[in-house]
C-alpha cells in the first residue's frame, strides 16, 4: 500500500466526479427532503408521525439509495466509461488499493451529500433519537451502497441502469415484498441499524442490529472484493476482425 | 534490451477470431505492426499490453507474462489510442500523477525529463482539455515514458495528426528506438511507417501475412503487378505501342482510357512518358488504380 498512489488516485476521482455537469445532480435529491421538511414542519409543527415518513421512507430509503447510485457508479463508472481508466491501470498500482480508495470517495461524497443533510432536516423536525438513529443509519447505508455500486460499474458497462433496476427492484420492491429478500438487503440493514437507535415502528425495520452489523459488512467485503478482482481482469475491448 | 515474444498466440471474441496462431519475437528498434483496420493489431497491442488475456498461447514480455500482471507496468509504457485523458489536468499534473503512481523517486524531475523528451515544456501548463490532438498524443507519449520504461507499446499514435505532428512523432520514435528501446507501434497507412525505418510486421485478418525488414517489404509492395489507368490523345495506338513493351502485361481500351497491368512498377513509370514522346501521343492523366490498401495487403498475403 502506498499513501502517495492513494492520494493521487483519490485526488483525481475527486476531480473527476466533482468536476462534471451531473455533480450538481448530487445536490438535488437533499435539497429537496430538506426543503420538504421544513415546509411540512411549517404547516404540521405539532404532528408526530411524518417525520419517521419523510425522513424514513424518503430519506433513507429514496434519497440515500439514488444518490449513492449517482456517486457511486460515477468514481469508477465514469473513468471506464470514457477509457482514462486505462492511464490509471497501465501502472504497477494495486487494484485492490484502487478500489478501496474509489470506494472511500465515493462514503464521503454520500455522507456529505445524504448522511449530513439527513441530520440537518432530523434536527430541523423532530430532534432526538429519531434524528440519531436515521443519521446512524444512513452513515451505514453509505459504506454499504456505494460498495455495491462500485462492484456494479466493475462488473458492468451499464452500472447506472444495472443499478437502478437494483435499487428500485430488489432494494424497493422485493426487500419490501419478500420476507428472505430482507436479509440481504441493503435498505434493511440500514433500517435496522438506524431502529437499533430510534426505537421507532413507523421506520418498518425487519432486521435486529447484530443482524444488519454482520450481514452488511460480509455484504460490503464481499462486494469490494469481487470488485477488485474484476477490475484486476479489466479488458480493453479489441476489434473483432 | 526487452524483448516482447508470443508463441502461439490466438484470441478470440465468441465465433470471431482476433488474432489467429501468432508466433513472433519484438527485439529493441521500431517495428511498426501494419494492417488494414480489423486485422487485429490492436488486439495483439492490448495482449501485449496485458490489458486483454491470450485465449490460447503464450505472451511475454522482458520474460514475464502481461495479463494478470500489474507489475510489467515497471517495464512497459502504453499509450492507448482512446483520446480519453484526465482532460481537466495539466499536461504536467497528468504526467506527474502518472510519476506517482509508479512511485518513482524522484516525480519532479521525472516529469520535466519526459516532458522534455516530447517537447511539451511550453504547453505544460494548459489543461489538456486545450490540447490539440496532436499535444495529447504527445502528452500521453509523456505519462508512458516518465518511468523510463524499456518497452513502448502505441496504438495507432499517429491517427488524426496532421503531416507535422506525424513527422515530430515519427522523429521521437526514432530516437527512442535508438537508445535501445523495444518501440512497438500500431498503424493502417502505409505512408506512416514509410519513414520509420526497421521491421514490419503486417496483420491481415488476424494473422501474420508478412515480417521482416521495412525495405524489403517496401519493395514487395512496389514490384507487385499494378494497374493503371490512362488517358491520351490517342488511345488505340499508345494502347498498341504499350502491349509491345516488357514492363506491360495488359491493356485494355475502356471508355474512361486504357487500364494498363504493369508487371514491373519501376520500369513502367520510367517508360511511360518517353514512349508517348515516340509516339507522337498526347498524355492526358496517368492514374494508379488500385493503390488502396486492401490490395497492397491482399498482394503481400498470396506471396
Amino acid at each position: 500500500m502506498s499513501g502517495v498512489q492513494a492520494r493521487v488516485v483519490a485526488g483525481i476521482t475527486l476531480r473527476a466526479t466533482m468536476g462534471r455537469k451531473r455533480a450538481f445532480l448530487f445536490a438535488i435529491p437533499p435539497l429537496v427532503l430538506i426543503l420538504v421538511t421544513v415546509a411540512l414542519k411549517l404547516a404540521h409543527p405539532e404532528h408526530a408521525s411524518w417525520p419517521v415518513q419523510i425522513l424514513g421512507v424518503f430519506g433513507l430509503s429514496v434519497v440515500l439509495p439514488l444518490t449513492a447510485l449517482i456517486i457511486g457508479t460515477s468514481v469508477l463508472g465514469a473513468e471506464i466509461d470514457d477509457g482514462s481508466v486505462v492511464h490509471l491501470l497501465a501502472t504497477p498500482v494495486s487494484r485492490p488499493l484502487v478500489i478501496a480508495v474509489k470506494w472511500a470517495v465515493a462514503c464521503v461524497l454520500t455522507v456529505i451529500f445524504v448522511a449530513v443533510p439527513e441530520l440537518l432536516a432530523g434536527l430541523i423536525a423532530t430532534g432526538g433519537k429519531l434524528t440519531l438513529g436515521l443519521f446512524a443509519g444512513a452513515l451505514a447505508g453509505s459504506v454499504m451502497y456505494n460498495a455495491v455500486f462500485v462492484m456494479i460499474s466493475a462488473l458492468t458497462t451499464r452500472a447506472i441502469a444495472v443499478g437502478l433496476l437494483y435499487a428500485l427492484i430488489w432494494e424497493g420492491v422485493l426487500a419490501n415484498l419478500v420476507p428472505g429478500a430482507r436479509l440481504l438487503s441493503v435498505g434493511q440493514y440500514s433500517l435496522g441499524i438506524a431502529n437499533s437507535i430510534a426505537h421507532n415502528p413507523g421506520l418498518n425495520a425487519a432486521l435486529s442490529l447484530p443482524t444488519a452489523v454482520v450481514m452488511g459488512s460480509i455484504v460490503t467485503a464481499a462486494a469490494l472484493a469481487i470488485a477488485a478482482s474484476r477490475l484486476a481482469s479489466f479488458s480493453i475491448k479489441g476489434e473483432p476482425a | 534490451m526487452t524483448t516482447i515474444e508470443l508463441s502461439h498466440v490466438s484470441r478470440w471474441y465468441g465465433n470471431v477470431v482476433a488474432i489467429n496462431d501468432i508466433t513472433m519475437t519484438i527485439g529493441p528498434g521500431v517495428t511498426g505492426l501494419l494492417g488494414p483496420n480489423g486485422a487485429g493489431k490492436s488486439t495483439l497491442l492490448h495482449l501485449a499490453a496485458g490489458f486483454l488475456a491470450p485465449s490460447r498461447g503464450k505472451l511475454t514480455v522482458g520474460g514475464a507474462a502481461s495479463w494478470h500482471n500489474p507489475g510489467i507496468y515497471r517495464t512497459v509504457g502504453l499509450v492507448p489510442e482512446r483520446d480519453s485523458v484526465y482532460a481537466f489536468l495539466t499536461g504536467e499534473a497528468f504526467v506527474r500523477a502518472t510519476a506517482k503512481l509508479h512511485r518513482l523517486a524522484d516525480p519532479e524531475a521525472a516529469t520535466r525529463r519526459a516532458i522534455g523528451i516530447v517537447e511539451m515544456a511550453g504547453a505544460k501548463d494548459r489543461r489538456i482539455a486545450t490540447y490539440s490532438k496532436g499535444m495529447r498524443q504527445r502528452i500521453k507519449v509523456a505519462a508512458a515514458l516518465v518511468h523510463d520504461p524499456p518497452v513502448l507499446l502505441l496504438d495507432e499514435p499517429f491517427n488524426g495528426m496532421d503531416p507535422r505532428q506525424r513527422l515530430h512523432m515519427m522523429d521521437l520514435l526514432h530516437r527512442l528506438g535508438e537508445q535501445g528501446r523495444t518501440i512497438l507501434f500500431s498503424s493502417h497507412i502505409l505512408e506512416e511507417v514509410e519513414r520509420l525505418s526497421g521491421t514490419i510486421q503486417v496483420i491481415v485478418a488476424g494473422r501474420l501475412a508478412a515480417s521482416g525488414d521495412f525495405r524489403a517489404i517496401r519493395r514487395l509492395m512496389t514490384s507487385r503487378p499494378h494497374v493503371f489507368v490512362v488517358r491520351t490523345s490517342d488511345d488505340r495506338r499508345f494502347g498498341a505501342a504499350l502491349i509491345g513493351r516488357p514492363a506491360v502485361s495488359g491493356v485494355e481500351v475502356t471508355g474512361r482510357g486504357l487500364q494498363v497491368r504493369a508487371s514491373d512498377y519501376g520500369a513502367f513509370s520510367r517508360e511511360v512518358a518517353v514512349l508517348a514522346r515516340d509516339q507522337d501521343v498526347r498524355l492526358r492523366e496517368l492514374l494508379p488504380a488500385d493503390e488502396s490498401l486492401e490490395s497492397v495487403f491482399a498482394y503481400l498475403v498470396e506471396t
